[in-house]
């Protein structure tokens, strides 16, 4: 008797080490490449930092070094001045995957997932072997401690190498030190890119940055005024499918189906919770923990079909029209800056705020496509431009009217710096890497009307520009012209050129009022025109 | 006209002028001389410029340029006057070509703009271009028993060799000493006068021939309208039979747009079409040398339809809706598919015995 296939299959089923998981799945988190590693390492961190500065309320001041050691190895150090981490929790925050506060509030930050920093230990532990080096301190009455970790990649939990209380001259705040193989180069999408844009998008943060060519960069705070604290929310029933709607039913400490809609929601009263069970068939009363597959398929559709008010949008804190273009004007030289809030917006039920801005002009190359600048909460997104709402917004609005050079479907060409950026509770990425924000309709059209209205302000000023140098341009002409219309003047008629060309040139530098005819003047030109065509119609054929 | 062209040329200065000294901004009134200034008089049977002008001020970006070239026109042509001396278009070209200083800016680029700043000298001032010492240049022949005299030499038409007597652009000078024809006939091809020039038909037949080469001089249609007032010779006009081979007959006899300023001193208004007739391809049984239609043969004939000069006239109507019918056009030199001198011999002395003509 042959043994059932089940049981050879059995041999090879087992546990996926997460060290496995992260070699196949590294594109995902952002490690596809050394460049890139590089970049992911100082952002996990530098996210981690400003996140937790603004959630205790202190001015961030942020730290970064890399230095490069041979070999395609780098060191890199990041260090804030924030709250710092209790003593318990710094092994689990460090060196566990997907352990963090975020993932299961409503509340906008730029770390979702507690992937990011436990995947930026566990990547320089494959690549180098070394341990995360970790300092955390989190008063002065408090004494800091120093560990050293690695994380077992069978069990996904914390090894610690070390562990000591330190001297350590900081207050507050965290530090962390790891060595990894990268690839520095600076450009676009480089480290040195990414931190001032941070800058832009943080105006209420100092950032000191000693790249690996030992150059320090300082992008210091333009404001004083921490952003307001994001409040949390409660899902919107729009925003929840099929599988955290199980999820929730099952943890609910409600009793009740109505009590279960109406407080772990948003915007659910009595009357629409009554509204969604009498449309899914269930009773008002069922036990949340009662209902099977089919039930709760039901109650999602049902949902769909039940009209329910929008979630408040005070949980958003968007950068602000005022901040955003302080932020912009601190790190891009230009002539013309401006700043665009929308009001919030939902998608799929989550608010979110769509905030736009703009620097014209200065050194910027007016013959190369603008440059485009993307934030999602605040955080910079330096890959995955094509595939990004923005671009598709970007693309889609009309800038000729505004002063710009565009090409059918293309990225307008100008003198022109372009902010856009996202802010919600959940921004909806087209991956894990956070790269590209997803193309929501709700979340291109927001975007295109602030495009247009910072657009239309941008317009207003190229105009102005243009017609100033128009009318310099204008004198000038004239100014070329006097010599000559006196010379034929003094010969036809004798008098002499010096007089002739006197009286001209007073009238052109008093009276402007001549030289604006030009409008009219302009509409004898069209005139004449029109006659030459009409001409060319009715005769057709030139005479002598 | 009392005044002489060169004071009238330096009034236009010393006005000019009298403006900048009291500091107002110098302006032109320049007459427009487009199709919405134009307009066709009845009673006199020509085209007549309006009254409508354009301002040209020189303190205006898009006029100062314009303002410079027609200055610059009046200053050469003063020039001209002075020293009693004749040039060529192209030459006046050359002589106001030239870069203003320490600029890129040219006061002419190319003769067009200075052959626009001449037609807008002779507009404001209303003299022609040729009493501003410029000629065109010459591009027709004559030949004929006519004697004339032309600064100071006496001119045989009837003995100038196979080339003709060439007509040159100013015809204002000239004398006619003795003229002896019946009619004089006007070709539109110079490879048709040469036809009629070596089988001696002006001789056999009694008449001037004239031609050009394609549109019509300024010098022949004064030539012409002389020859018609002065000697009260019948113009007869011979063309190819398509539409621009009419326009030019309602050129000669209407005028233009471009020279409506000058209509009495061109235009002639007893001048008739001889051929090509659409009846003379029948007639002569020229059918097998038509030449089809191109779609702009089509438009032009359908712009000739509506000249309010051809609107009532019926003959020509009717040549218009045959031809349009017929979708061809006709060459003078089709008629030499009935022999080399069918033309000298038969075709034209029969037209215009059996007044065989359109007017």
């Amino acid at each position: 008797m042959t043994k059932p296939i089940a049981e050879e299959l059995a041999k090879k089923q087992k546990d996926i080490s997460v060290a496995e998981f992260f070699e196949r799945n590294r594109h995902l988190l952002g490690f596809d490449n050394k460049r890139k590693a590089l970049l992911t390492v100082v952002k996990e961190a530098v996210d981690n930092s400003l996140d937790a500065c603004e959630e205790a309320k202190i001015l961030p001041e942020i730290q970064i070094q890399i230095v490069e050691m041979g070999n395609d190895r780098f060191r890199i150090t990041v260090e804030d001045n924030g709250p710092g981490i209790v003593k318990k929790q710094i092994p689990n925050i460090f060196a566990k995957l997907l352990y963090g506060s975020k993932f299961h509030t409503m509340k906008q930050a730029r770390g979702q997932q507690g992937i990011g920093i436990s995947a930026a230990v566990l990547y320089a532990q494959l690549t180098t072997g070394r341990p995360a080096k970790i300092w955390s301190r989190i008063s002065p009455q408090d004494v800091a401690h120093y560990y050293e970790l690695h994380i077992d990649t069978q069990k996904n939990e914390p090894e610690i190498v070390k562990d000591e209380e330190v001297n350590w001259k900081k207050e507050n705040g965290v530090k962390i030190e790891l060595d990894i193989d990268a690839s520095y180069q600076k450009g676009d999408q480089s480290v040195d890119s990414y931190l001032k844009q941070t800058a832009i998008a943080n105006p209420h943060a100092t950032i000191i940055y000693t790249n690996p060519k030992a150059e320090q960069l300082v992008f210091p705070r333009a404001s004083d005024k921490l952003p307001k604290e994001p409040t949390e929310i409660k899902p919107h029933p729009y925003g929840v499918e099929l599988g955290i709607m199980l999820k929730m039913l099952k943890n609910t400490e409600c009793r009740t189906l109505q009590s279960f809609l109406t407080q772990e929601f948003s915007r659910v009263g009595p009357g629409t919770a009554k509204e969604i069970c009498d449309k899914s068939g269930l009773f008002t009363n069922m036990k949340p923990g009662e209902l099977q597959l089919p039930h709760v398929e039901k109650l999602v559709e049902a949902i769909k079909t039940t009209k329910i008010i929008a979630p408040s949008t005070d949980c958003i804190v968007p950068i602000g029209e005022e901040l955003l273009e302080k932020g912009l004007r601190k790190e891009v030289a230009a002539e013309f800056y401006t700043a665009v809030s929308r009001s919030p917006d939902v998608y799929k039920g989550i608010p979110f705020v769509i905030e736009v801005a703009l620097a014209y002009g200065g050194e910027q190359p007016a013959d190369q496509p603008i440059r485009l600048l993307r934030f999602a909460n605040r955080v910079p997104l330096l890959y995955q431009q094509g595939a990004c709402s923005s671009t598709k917004a970007v693309v889609q609005t009309n800038w000729k009217p505004y002063g710009l050079s565009q090409s059918q479907g293309a990225i307008p060409a100008g003198p022109l710096t372009l902010v856009i950026s996202l802010v919600s509770v959940w921004p909806p990425f087209t991956s894990e890497a956070k790269e590209a924000v997803a193309h929501y309709p709700e979340i291109i059209k927001e975007m295109k009307l602030a495009l247009q209205e910072a657009g239309r302000r941008l317009g207003s000023y190229v105009n102005k520009k243009r017609r100033v140098a128009d009318q310099q341009e204008r004198v000038g002409i004239f100014e070329n012209y006097i010599p000559e219309v006196a010379d034929a003047l003094s010969r036809l008629s004798g008098t002499g050129k010096e007089r002739i060309m006197e009286s001209l040139k007073k009238m052109l530098s008093k009276n402007k009022e001549y030289i604006q005819a030009h409008k009219e003047a302009h509409k004898v030109e069209v005139r004449d025109k029109k006659d030459k065509e009409e001409q060319v119609k009715l005769g057709g054929f030139e005479d002598e | 006209m009392s005044k002489k062209p060169k004071e009238i040329i330096e009034d236009l200065g010393k006005d000019l002028t009298k403006e900048v000294l009291a500091n107002k901004p110098p302006i032109m009134d320049v007459p427009i001389r487009a199709l919405s200034n134009v307009t066709y008089d009845k009673k006199s049977r020509t085209l007549q410029l309006g009254s409508k002008k354009s301002e040209r001020n020189f303190f205006n970006v898009a006029h100062s340029k314009k303002f410079l070239q027609t200055l610059e026109v009046a200053a050469a042509s003063k020039e001209l006057l002075e020293v009693g001396k004749h040039t060529s278009l192209r030459d006046v070209f050359y002589m106001i070509k030239r870069t203003i200083p320490n600029t890129k800016i040219n006061i002419v680029d190319e003769q067009t703009e200075s052959d626009d700043a001449i037609e807008d000298l002779e507009v404001l001032t209303g003299l022609s271009r040729e009493q501003l010492n410029i000629n065109a240049n010459k591009m027709g022949s004559v030949a004929g028993h006519v004697v004339i005299e032309d600064k100071g030499d006496e001119i045989d038409w009837s003995r100038m060799g196979s080339g003709g007597w060439s007509i040159p652009s100013n015809v204002e000078e000239i004398k006619f000493k003795k003229v002896n024809a019946k009619y004089v006939i006007y070709m539109e091809k110079a490879a048709v006068w040469e036809r009629l020039h070596e089988d001696k038909f002006w001789d056999k037949q009694n008449c001037i021939i004239m031609s050009s080469q394609g549109q019509t001089t300024r010098g022949i249609r004064r030539l012409l309208q002389r020859l018609s007032q002065e000697h009260s010779l019948p113009i007869y006009v011979l063309c190819d039979g398509d539409p621009y081979g009419y326009y030019i007959y309602s050129v000669l006899k209407y005028g233009s747009i471009n020279l409506a300023h000058m209509s009495e001193s061109m235009t002639l208004q007893n001048a008739k079409y001889l051929g090509i007739t659409v009846d003379d391809i029948e007639k002569y049984g020229l059918k097998k040398n038509l030449i089809a239609f191109k779609e702009v043969d089509m438009t032009r004939l359908e712009q000739l339809q509506n000249y309010e000069w051809f609107k009532d006239h019926k003959e020509w109507q009717r040549q218009f809706k045959m031809m349009k019918t017929l979708k061809a056009k006709l060459e003078i030199q089709a008629l030499s598919s009935r022999g080399i001198s069918f033309i000298s011999d038969k075709y034209l002395p029969e037209k215009i015995k059996n007044k065989d003509w359109l007017d």
